[in-house]
């Protein structure tokens, strides 16, 4: 075997083009080049600017919780772009003359990735970077209680995601969807590189996202402020408290079956092997342990969004704390009960069905009680509709309705007929889009100034809202016709004309969504430009309820100059109501925050190229990364100096300096708080004392 | 300004620990405990779904290859288990004897003599995959003997980074000496060790025990 491992010349992504030219060879060129040239312009960018230097020093080698949660953010955002585009290309295919302008196998690819990345490169990254950026702040912390592994994790999912962008240039990606069921996964019938891509590159973030998991969770445990109970945590930490335990427990079931596939595949084990004494099912049992968590762990902290975006925009306190937490509880518990609903089909007795369908349609009923608190916190609430209050109640409605079509589906009857259809389809986008990203969406848009400092331009923001809105209901809606008319998932292209005006309407909504992410794109680039006008540099700019709102945008790096004490659970609404617009410490002292370090991001890399070198089946790079990784900790374990000392000078300092800045900014009522007028500070004049 | 006004302005007792910047050092270690104590639970969770697949294929995985009854005896097994048995006993002492300050000479001795007999538990199992092997019972015989393979082969895999992880300790206590650091390390070891304990009495029953009785 050669040293390059199984990598040819074809596996160059402009080869197959020139071998023989089509639309989707082309396409796929077209896309690989895409890749190559965005990361030239990249590169020349940074040389052209001068920006390695800041670069490295302010971003890759940060230990800052909020900076890693930016770069989270940003990982998503690249990855949302290419998943859109491909959504759009394959909503074009199916409209396009039977069989279409792909290949099938270029378009099982594309279903493939975009599956694979909206939910791990995405939806995973928006959440722990929100996460990251916000939780801290909510519940008086100096930091993540693990900011070295925090920096591992982040840096393991930016690798995972380098392989997927790089089975753009280099072969395939594997064509079995993201959820990659053996025995079409295994050698014979996918016999490339395809599935090794999908393999490693989740082994990657998924480990990633463990360690994220246990960071959160004992963040939580240990780092609350004084005074601060399990019962006076603002929600927003509560959901990331419960997405922690699911991260903790369900991402290894996934990496189970992706290592039982790859010893399968790679080592001729018969995990899955029917005629050997394997049992695929088990990979779909597996694979579904993780699956069914994975949606609560994605849905759940958009669920805590909400629940601070509402009682700000609404003026009013949220209700039902108490109610919330336990559904959030109940929901996370649930959630490890219901993974047979995705096989109902398996051939198992009607009564296992029968079990499994109940235990689903249970989770309805927290989800239910959610959903009341939220429309009885806006009960005659002053509404103000921001982009971030405008997303929160495009999600209610909308999100009722992928929660009936669940229930419906929780119905084994209904599920056998429905199943792989494209309601299906329609109703798991029906969920993830307005539970997730328009949650993520709402909290980016409501939390951005926190970490920069400026607040996004509202405009294009409600603009961007109103093309997502509606592009949805018209990509989707008429999945749930054509589903019922019983087209399946996963076709390549449709010959019954009956389907035709339907697939038009979504290709014209898919359209509308591409639109809005580039409203969004627009949104940020504007914003940038305009900072000057939209800065809010004493805090607090849409009279927020919350621990973060006390601080100054942007947040300095060490977070609070002195850890307040906790004696409710909406400590920023009751100083403001006694006139308190600033912390006022008792007494500063010296604090210690983490050194900046390069190691997290080089063992990560270190990591990738091996997962590279495994992919290609050039074991000996594999062994040589391994070995090099261990060094790297082993390294890094001898190191003692990792932290650096704020003075409680230098705290006193930049107290003095954010308390001039809130006396000397004029005080804002409600009304402007969406022009230039709010440079922090906002609050309704009525209830002013 | 009422009383409860100031409370939001008011400085954490350092001593409540919760200031991560200032009360440092002795808290630190208890958090970093905790924090691989979940660690292990999600480890936990791996072995259970390794060995969940073992009793799936342990009956409809034979194929045509040889019957865990036909394969196993009770011999090596009880050996090797004694082995990690009383691996754990003198883990027990080490970590014990760090507590009430041993010298760390003791300290070190206990820790070897762990070692050894968890070298000794390795090569037990590793002679017996070989034995399987000779005789043609490789993984890639049937999905029972894959099973097999991975689940001890996992918790083998286990113990052997246990080994190396023991031997960089012992030259850390030597280079870095008894610091809060490398003991709380130590003690994360002892947690892993008794893990993989506690997991092989479970993998013993099952596979061995439970295999040859059947
Ligand atoms: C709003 C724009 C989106 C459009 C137009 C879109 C379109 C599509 C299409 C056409 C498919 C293939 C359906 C088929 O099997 O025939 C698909 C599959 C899928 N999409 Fe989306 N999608 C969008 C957003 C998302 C988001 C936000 C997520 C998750 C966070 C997501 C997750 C998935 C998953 C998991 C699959 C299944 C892939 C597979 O079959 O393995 N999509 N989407
Ligand atoms: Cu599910």
């Amino acid at each position: 075997m050669s040293i390059l491992g199984s990598l040819k010349w074809d596996d160059i992504f402009i080869v197959p083009f020139f071998k023989e030219p089509s639309l989707s060879t082309g396409i796929a060129a077209a896309a690989g080049g895409i890749v190559v040239l965005g990361a030239l312009a990249v590169l020349v960018l940074l040389t052209v600017k001068g920006w390695w230097k800041p670069l490295w020093t302010h971003w890759i080698t940060t230990l800052d919780h909020k900076k890693i949660g930016v770069i989270y953010i940003v990982l998503a955002a690249i990855m949302l772009i290419r998943g859109i585009l491909e959504a759009v290309v394959m909503r074009a295919q199916q409209v396009a003359p039977a069989p279409g302008f792909l290949s099938v196998e270029h378009h099982a690819e594309l279903f493939s990735t975009h599956g694979t990345i909206m939910i791990f490169f995405v939806a995973m990254p928006l959440l722990i970077g929100l996460i990251n950026v916000v939780m801290p702040l909510q519940i008086g912390a100096r930091d993540m209680e693990f900011p070295f592994m925090n920096a591992i994790s982040l840096w393991l999912s930016v690798g995972g995601a380098a392989l997927v962008m790089a089975s753009l240039v280099v072969g395939h990606f594997e064509t079995g969807g993201w959820t990659a069921y053996p025995p079409y996964t295994g050698i014979k019938l996918s016999p490339n590189e395809g599935v090794d891509y999908w393999i490693w590159s989740l082994m990657l973030t998924g480990i990633g996202t463990t360690l994220s998991g246990i960071n959160f969770a004992v963040t939580i445990y240990k780092q609350r402020a004084p005074g601060m109970t399990l019962m006076k945590m603002p929600i927003f930490a509560w959901t990331t408290l419960c997405t922690a335990i699911l991260m903790i427990y369900a991402m290894v079931p996934l990496a189970v079956a992706s290592v039982m596939l790859a010893l399968d595949r790679h080592a001729g084990f018969h995990f899955f092997t029917a005629t050997q004494g394997g049992n695929m099912m088990n990979f779909a049992n597996l694979f579904w342990l993780f699956g069914h968590p994975e949606v609560y762990i994605l849905i759940l902290p958009a669920f805590g969004v909400f629940s601070h975006v509402i009682p700000t925009f609404s003026g009013k306190k949220l209700y039902g704390y108490t109610s919330l937490v336990w559904a959030t509880v109940a929901i996370a518990v649930l959630s490890f009960t219901v993974w047979v609903h995705h096989f109902f089909t398996m051939g198992q007795t009607a009564h296992l069905n029968a079990i499994f369908g109940i235990a689903t349609m249970t989770i309805g009923v927290p989800t239910g009680v959610k959903v009341y608190n939220w429309m009885l916190t806006m009960w005659r609430g002053k509404l103000r509709f921001s982009t971030a209050m405008l997303f929160s109640a495009g999600f209610m409605f909308t999100f009722v309705i992928g929660g009936i079509t669940g229930v419906m589906l929780a119905n084994p009857v209904i599920s056998f007929a429905a199943h792989n259809s494209l309601f299906l389809v329609a109703h798991f986008h029906n969920m993830l889009i307005p539970g997730l990203l328009f949650g993520m969406f709402a909290g980016i848009n409501y939390w951005f100034p926190l970490a920069f400092g400026f607040r996004l331009d509202e405009t294009w923001g409600r603009r961007s809202f109103w093309l997502w809105m509606v592009g949805f209901y018209l990509t989707f809606m008429p999945l749930y016709a054509i589903g019922l008319m019983g087209a399946p998932r996963r076709m390549a292209f449709f010959t019954d004309p009956a389907y035709l005006p339907w697939l038009l309407v979504s290709m014209v909504g898919a359209l509308a969504v591409l639109g809005g992410l580039t409203s969004q794109v627009i949104q940020v680039w504007v914003s940038i430009k305009n900072r000057e006008s939209l800065m809010v540099p004493a805090g607090d700019p849409w009279d927020g309820r919350g621990l973060e709102w006390s601080l100054g945008c942007p947040v300095p790096e060490h977070d609070f100059t002195t850890i307040p004490n906790i004696t409710s659970r909406e400590p920023w609404v009751e100083a403001k109501e006694r006139g308190l617009r600033v912390m006022e410490p008792t007494e500063f002292v010296d604090i210690h925050l983490p050194k900046n370090t390069s190691m997290g991001f080089l063992v990560a890399m270190v990591a990738t190229v091996g997962a590279f070198g495994l992919i290609f089946e050039m074991w000996w790079l594999g062994a040589l990364c391994w070995i090099a990784m261990f060094v790297l900790v082993l390294i890094r374990s001898y190191d003692t100096d990792w932290e650096k000392t704020v003075t409680a000078e230098e705290l006193r300092a930049d107290y003095e300096r954010h308390k001039h800045v809130v006396e000397t900014t004029p005080k804002v009522s409600l009304d402007d708080e969406f022009t230039t007028k709010n440079r922090g500070l906002v609050f309704d004049m009525e209830k002013a004392v | 300004m009422s009383a409860t006004t100031t409370n939001l302005g008011a400085h954490a007792p350092s001593d409540q620990g919760h200031d991560h910047g200032h009360a440092h050092g002795h808290d630190k270690s208890g958090t970093v405990i905790f924090g691989f104590w979940i660690f292990l639970m999600s480890d936990l969770i791996a072995f259970s779904l390794f060995i969940a697949t073992y009793a799936d294929a342990e009956w409809h995985g034979i194929a045509s290859g040889p019957s865990p009854h036909q394969l196993f005896s009770l011999g090596l097994p009880t050996v090797e288990t004694m082995a990690l048995l009383i691996s754990t006993f003198t883990f027990g002492i080490c970590t014990l004897g760090m507590k009430y300050n041993a010298t760390m000479r003791r300290t070190i001795g206990w820790l070897v003599v762990t070692l050894i007999f968890g070298a000794i538990f390795l090569g037990i199992e590793l002679y017996e995959f070989h034995e399987f092997w000779i005789e043609g019972n490789t993984p890639q015989v049937s999905g029972f003997l894959s099973a097999y393979y991975a689940l001890v082969g996992m918790h083998g895999l286990h113990v052997t980074s246990g080994i190396i992880w023991g031997l960089l300790l012992i030259v850390q206590m030597k280079t870095m000496g008894m610091t809060e650091l490398v003991k709380t390390r130590l003690m994360r070891l002892g947690l892993f060790w008794h893990m993989l304990d506690i997991v092989w009495i479970a993998l013993f029953t099952k596979i061995y025990l439970m295999g040859v009785l059947s």
